[in-house]
């Protein structure tokens, strides 16, 4: 079941919209935001909310980066993987990564602080190495100042 | 030099507020052309100033805004492309954390031009910043009268929605993007129809990147003439240059439009880091071919770089030194393509991956002879004209022309059994 927030902010998302589904990738985004993740559970809700069918909502779900059908930590960081990042240095970054959470790109820390995804190019090419953690960006980086930022989240 | 873009961005990117925009002279060519111009002659103009669109693709603004049929219905979209995913692209940006007016102002000119009342601006998630600095923008003009019923006392109305999307390069493709907008998985559709007769939700629709509108304002505000005298080159206007890579100063810089590649490289970016030497760059993101010492000289316009195999793309370089494997560097960049595909049609789908594979296998020490043969042969296949929209053939052109500038480190490859450069 929606919330009574999530279906208020939907509903005013909506009204940029000339007809429901095509706020398919808000309501999504609402409820991501709400929960996290969206789970089968909001697709469904979703789904019921805006006239589609569970798999409708679900092949728009599953397409997009920045959906996640399955639970992240609390904070997410995306580590650039594309080219400006990779010619100055993200293979020792994402080693570095992967040590100190203990996890394989894609995965979450045993104490759930931290969910590693490589992401394509964060537009910051200047300030390469760069990364996102939550929705604060990083650049420059090196191994000692990702320790440092990454102290910054409980 | 005049910098019509960036002269009044902050060294430090803090937005100009509408009262500080407007001190600079802003709103004013959004007054000229609401209240003395009419829509034809706002896209005339815009054409005489030969304004090319800076997304990539650099096709003619204002000739692609007179495309939307004279009887179309009055029901019509501006959408921005904010969707700056292409790696090694970070131009959009600035503008949009810098000068958020400056985009808003040439939407209202460029609206009026094809007579829309609503506007979506699609911005990438990951423009975080960017994404609040335009809600403050949206909300000052708003309350100036700027956006909303009757703007200027002009009869016109705009609306401005921002949609945050979810992430997906594939968006950047002005079809799959319009898709995005309504909701669904971000496909390309096929053309004809093109999105000026039935775009957006059916109705005509046009899709312009940030920098091209950004540019718009001065184009009205100060003449054909005078934009055109900012370029070096047959194309008006001045372009946002970009660098990264292992260059002594990485950055972006608001220069005439043909400036040179060398001019860019040693002056603006300070050259290659020390102990290290040129190999080869491409010119405007991940999408361009190769461009190597002979080409430095070359005007960094739309024409010289189409005639010397590559595209001026987005303008903003990624730089390869000679410590840099240029396998390993091709790999990167095909992997982000097969990562991206959207998988609608074969030869992207199936074709990407299968050259990801083996540049992996080179990369690795397991390449095989004919190894190169395959990769020349899907360069060919996946190439313009076979494959459903422009990603496939934008992830060939780094391939074939790596193939053809550097092949030799691609056989070292196979005959040493491992990588050089690791």
């Amino acid at each position: 079941m929606l919330s009574v927030e999530e279906k208020q902010e939907i509903a005013k998302m909506l009204e940029a919209c000339p007809m429901p589904r095509a706020g398919c990738i808000e309501a999504l985004t609402v409820v991501q935001r709400h929960r996290g993740w969206v789970s089968d559970e909001g697709v469904i809700d979703v789904a019921a909310l805006l006239g589609m069918t569970p798999a409708e909502v679900d092949s728009v779900a599953t397409f997009y980066n920045f959906i996640f059908r399955g639970p992240v930590g609390r904070h997410v960081v995306l580590l650039c993987d594309s080219i400006s990042c990779w010619v100055m240095g993200y293979e020792n970054l994402l080693d570095h990564l992967k040590t100190k959470l203990g996890v394989e790109p894609g995965g979450t820390s045993a104490d759930g602080r931290f969910t590693l995804l490589p992401n394509v190019c964060l537009g910051a090419c200047d300030e390469a190495p760069a990364m996102m953690v939550d929705d604060e960006l990083y650049g420059r980086l090196t191994p000692a100042k990702i320790d440092e930022i990454l102290e910054r989240y409980p | 030099m005049e910098r019509p873009l960036t002269q009044h961005i902050r060294p430090d990117r803090s937005p100009l507020s509408i009262s500080e925009y407007e001190k600079t002279g802003g709103y004013q060519a959004a007054r000229k052309a609401l209240k003395t111009m009419d829509p034809k002659s706002v896209t005339d103009t815009v054409i005489n100033a030969t304004l090319r669109g800076r997304g990539g693709a650099g096709f003619s603004t204002g000739r692609k805004w007179s495309f939307i049929p004279k009887d179309a219905p009055p029901q019509r979209y501006l959408v921005v492309n904010a969707d700056e995913m292409e790696p090694g692209t970070f131009k959009d940006r600035l503008l949009l954390e810098g000068n958020p007016h400056q985009l808003i102002e040439g939407m209202i000119i460029a609206a009026f031009a094809i007579q829309a009342d609503t506007a979506y601006i699609f911005l990438r998630r990951a423009y975080r910043l960017a994404a609040a600095r335009l809600e403050k923008a949206l909300a000052e003009a708003r309350a100036a009268g700027y956006l909303g019923k009757n703007i200027f006392g002009s009869g016109r109305s705009l609306e401005i929605h921002v949609h945050m999307s979810a992430g997906r390069y594939i968006c950047g493709e002005e079809t799959a993007l319009i898709n995005a907008l309504e909701g669904r998985r971000a496909n390309p559709r096929s053309k004809p129809p093109f999105p000026q007769i039935s775009g957006l939700f059916g109705k005509p629709t046009i899709v312009n990147n940030v920098e091209t509108l950004c540019n718009v304002p001065h184009i009205i505000g100060k003449g054909v003439d005078w934009f055109k005298s900012l370029a070096l080159t047959e194309d008006g206007g001045t372009k946002l240059y970009g660098a990264s890579g292992k260059v002594k100063k990485p950055g972006l810089w608001e220069l005439p439009l043909g400036t040179s590649a060398r001019e860019i490289l040693e002056e603006h970016a300070g050259g290659m880091r020390d102990g290290l030497k040129f190999k080869g760059l491409l010119p405007g993101g991940a999408s361009t071919d190769f461009l190597v010492e002979k080409h430095l000289d070359l005007p960094m316009d739309f024409n010289a770089l189409g005639a010397a195999g590559s595209r001026l793309g987005t303008g903003t370089m990624i730089v390869m030194d000679d410590r840099t494997c240029p396998v390993g560097f091709v790999h990167n960049l095909i992997r982000f393509f097969a990562q991206e595909s959207c998988g609608w049609c074969t030869p992207c789908r199936e074709g990407l991956p299968w050259v990801e594979k083996t540049l992996a296998a080179i990369e690795a020490g397991k390449g095989k002879d004919g190894d190169v043969e395959i990769l020349e042969m899907h360069a060919k296949a996946l190439g313009m004209g076979n494959t459903y929209c422009a990603l496939a053939p934008g992830a060939m052109e780094p391939l074939a022309s790596a193939l053809l500038y550097f092949r030799d480190d691609f056989t070292r490859h196979i005959k040493e059994q491992g990588c050089p450069w690791r």
